[in-house]
């Protein structure tokens, strides 16, 4: 195990584990999607998990996140055993997440979908929320100060009254970021977060993504299956296939790894 | 301005006020709708069960009176107090939240993901369970219902405007009733709008009826929102119950209000809470009006009874989502 913090080349300190994988393994009836994998995520890292499609890269997500419970293995958050637990449990622990297909509340403007990443901090009771007085309204406008703040670091200001429904894709991934960043997450979960964009909204999302990271020390981990945007972002890369973990390590690494390279371009039977 | 012209105003503010009442019971639907997509159908029997828990805690009703005589020869009815008006109200309220707790937990937590006709069929079930459940608790008799509103005409408005119009007109007559009722329905309705504006749960209330799982991962309990979304539907429920209870007397038919909502909802739309006011409104007053001016001198009159469902069948032809649906698109 990795408790060593140190210090990379660019100056972000890398601490200990947030959180460990330990064995895990996911059956859905018969199939096997995820077959006895370890690894951890550190402090402050971008860590990437890599594989073709069907890998089992999205189980793996929602079993970080919670939303699916592994046969075997544990999960470990910040040294401890995580229980089963229902998932809207999971946000309060301090797990933000995005989805591959963009799950933005789609009626409510940009500004109220990234107040909702706030309500776990939000602590004024139903009864003081009716009269809307004291407690509640200062919690309101404490909180709308850092969304704020977020919406102007990811330059997202002049939609802040849109509703979401009307935004362009990469807009709308983009504030689903922003909703996941304002709950101040310990571990930042991205599914897939440059699905379906082109080659210059790729390029800002990978900026973005940096700059997070950079800034708030925020720690990452994301899935993704286009290798080349995540080799030059991700600090440490997991690769899947077939339910099963075939490399880890930093981008160059993987990149040489002989199993990853035949997963990925296929390799000759004889 | 001739006399004809007044009774026709008098028309048509009789029927915006009718229009609330219907308003007030089609919000109720639109509220569990929105929240979890569910049709309740069991809205109109929570008027008339609210009601019957308001007149029964108010009279001193000894609950399941009639069961206990029965099996135990006993003869129980009352127990010999009044208790006020307002902590009555309390205490039905309060039965109203734990209601919405029972339904979460013995019918909701079970349903999760299912088929909206499922969710649906098991509101009918629950429907007649509570039909049965209030008759059981409080009696079947047609009680009373009083909380102090007055009845009957505004004299005041009646005297201030009796001479507008000349010799055959007498001044508006509103009924003191309707009068407070719209206002109670404007009062709710500001409420719960600026409720769900501006604070966090109404936030919370709004995410997850737009996305579950989107809720799911930013920390909201989707249970805990559907107590609090059918605890609110309780209060309205109770709103509506005691309006209409107090006009027409606590009894079965009161149910049946729900059958008024369903017009409005098919014209304001099933997941807007302005559409269902409005919704309420053009129904009110067109039925009224079209009685007016149409159906008594021409069509022999009693047209109230099927005009709203003719309105109705108009917009499912013409524009399906109603008045302010979301539109519906399917991507192909």
């Amino acid at each position: 195990m990795n408790t060593q913090s140190y210090v990379t080349a660019d100056g972000r300190t890398i601490g200990p584990a947030v959180m460990e994988m330990k064995n895990i393994t996911l059956r859905f009836g018969g199939v096997v999607a995820i077959k006895d994998i370890s690894f951890d995520i550190r402090q402050g890292e971008i860590r990437a998990i890599i594989g073709p499609n069907g890998a089992g890269k999205s189980s793996m997500l929602n079993v970080m996140n919670g939303f699916y419970h592994p046969q075997e293995g544990e999960v470990m958050f910040h040294g401890t055993k995580r229980r089963a637990m229902r998932p809207h449990q999971i946000a309060h622990q301090g797990i933000a997440r995005t989805f591959q297909n963009i799950a933005l509340f789609k009626g409510m403007s940009t500004l109220d979908n990234i107040m909702t990443g706030r309500l776990t901090h939000m602590k004024s009771g139903l009864l003081r929320q009716m009269v809307w007085w004291g407690a509640s309204e200062r919690d309101e406008v404490k909180n709308r100060e850092v969304v704020e703040k977020i919406i102007d670091f990811l330059e997202i200001q002049a939609i802040r009254k849109t509703p979401v429904g009307r935004l362009p894709y990469g807009l709308q991934k983009r504030v689903e970021l922003a909703r996941a960043l304002a709950a101040e997450p310990k571990l930042l979960l991205l599914d897939e977060p440059m699905a379906g964009m082109n080659v210059e909204e790729k390029e800002d999302m990978s900026r973005f993504i940096l700059d997070v990271n950079d800034e708030f020390g925020t720690t990452i981990a994301l899935i993704e299956h286009d290798m080349g945007v995540v080799m030059d972002i991700a600090d440490r890369v997991v690769v899947m296939d077939y339910g099963k973990k075939i490399g880890d390590g930093t981008p160059e690494e993987v990149r040489t790894n002989q199993n990853v390279i035949d997963a990925y371009l296929g390799v000759a039977h004889d | 301005m001739s006399a004809g012209f007044y009774f026709g105003v008098e028309v048509f503010l009789n029927g915006l006020m009718a229009g609330v009442m219907y308003s007030l019971v089609a919000l109720g639907f639109v509220l569990i709708f929105k929240a979890s997509g569910i049709f309740n159908y069991a809205q109109g029997v929570m008027a008339l069960f609210a009601a019957l828990t308001l007149v029964g805690f108010q009279s001193g009703q000894i609950p399941f009176a009639h069961l206990i005589n029965a099996v135990f020869g006993t003869e129980l009815h009352h127990f010999g107090w009044k208790m006020p008006t307002i902590l009555a109200l309390i205490f039905t309220l309060m039965v109203m939240i734990l209601f919405a707790f029972l339904v979460e937990k013995f019918i909701l937590k079970h349903l999760v993901n299912q088929e909206p006709i499922i969710l649906f069929m098991a509101t009918i079930g629950l429907a007649y369970f509570m039909e049965g459940f209030g008759d059981l608790m409080w009696g079947s008799e047609i009680k009373k219902l009083d909380i102090g509103i007055p009845q009957g005409g505004n004299f005041w408005l009646e005297e201030k405007t009796a001479t507008l119009g000349g010799d055959g007109f007498y001044g508006f007559y509103l009924d003191n009733l309707d009068i407070w009722a719209t206002v109670c329905a404007i009062i709710l309705v500001a409420s719960l709008v600026v409720f769900s504006q501006y604070t966090k749960t109404g936030r919370a209330l709004r995410a997850v009826a737009d996305d579950h799982q989107a809720a799911l991962s930013v920390g909201i309990s989707l249970r805990a929102i559907w107590v609090i979304v059918w605890s609110i539907a309780g209060f309205v429920a109770l709103i509506a119950g005691i309006m209409w209870g107090s006009k027409s007397g606590v009894q079965f038919s009161l149910s049946l209000i729900a059958l008024k909502a369903l017009p409005v909802l098919m014209l304001g739309g099933f997941t807007s809470i302005p559409g269902a006011i409005i919704g309420g409104l053009i129904i009110g007053v067109g039925e009224k009006m079209f009685e007016f001016l149409i159906g008594a001198p021409f069509l022999g009159g009693a047209t109230e009874n099927w005009f709203a469902y003719m309105l109705a069948l108009l917009f499912l032809v013409f524009r399906p989502q109603g008045l302010f649906g979301e539109k519906i698109i399917e991507r192909v």
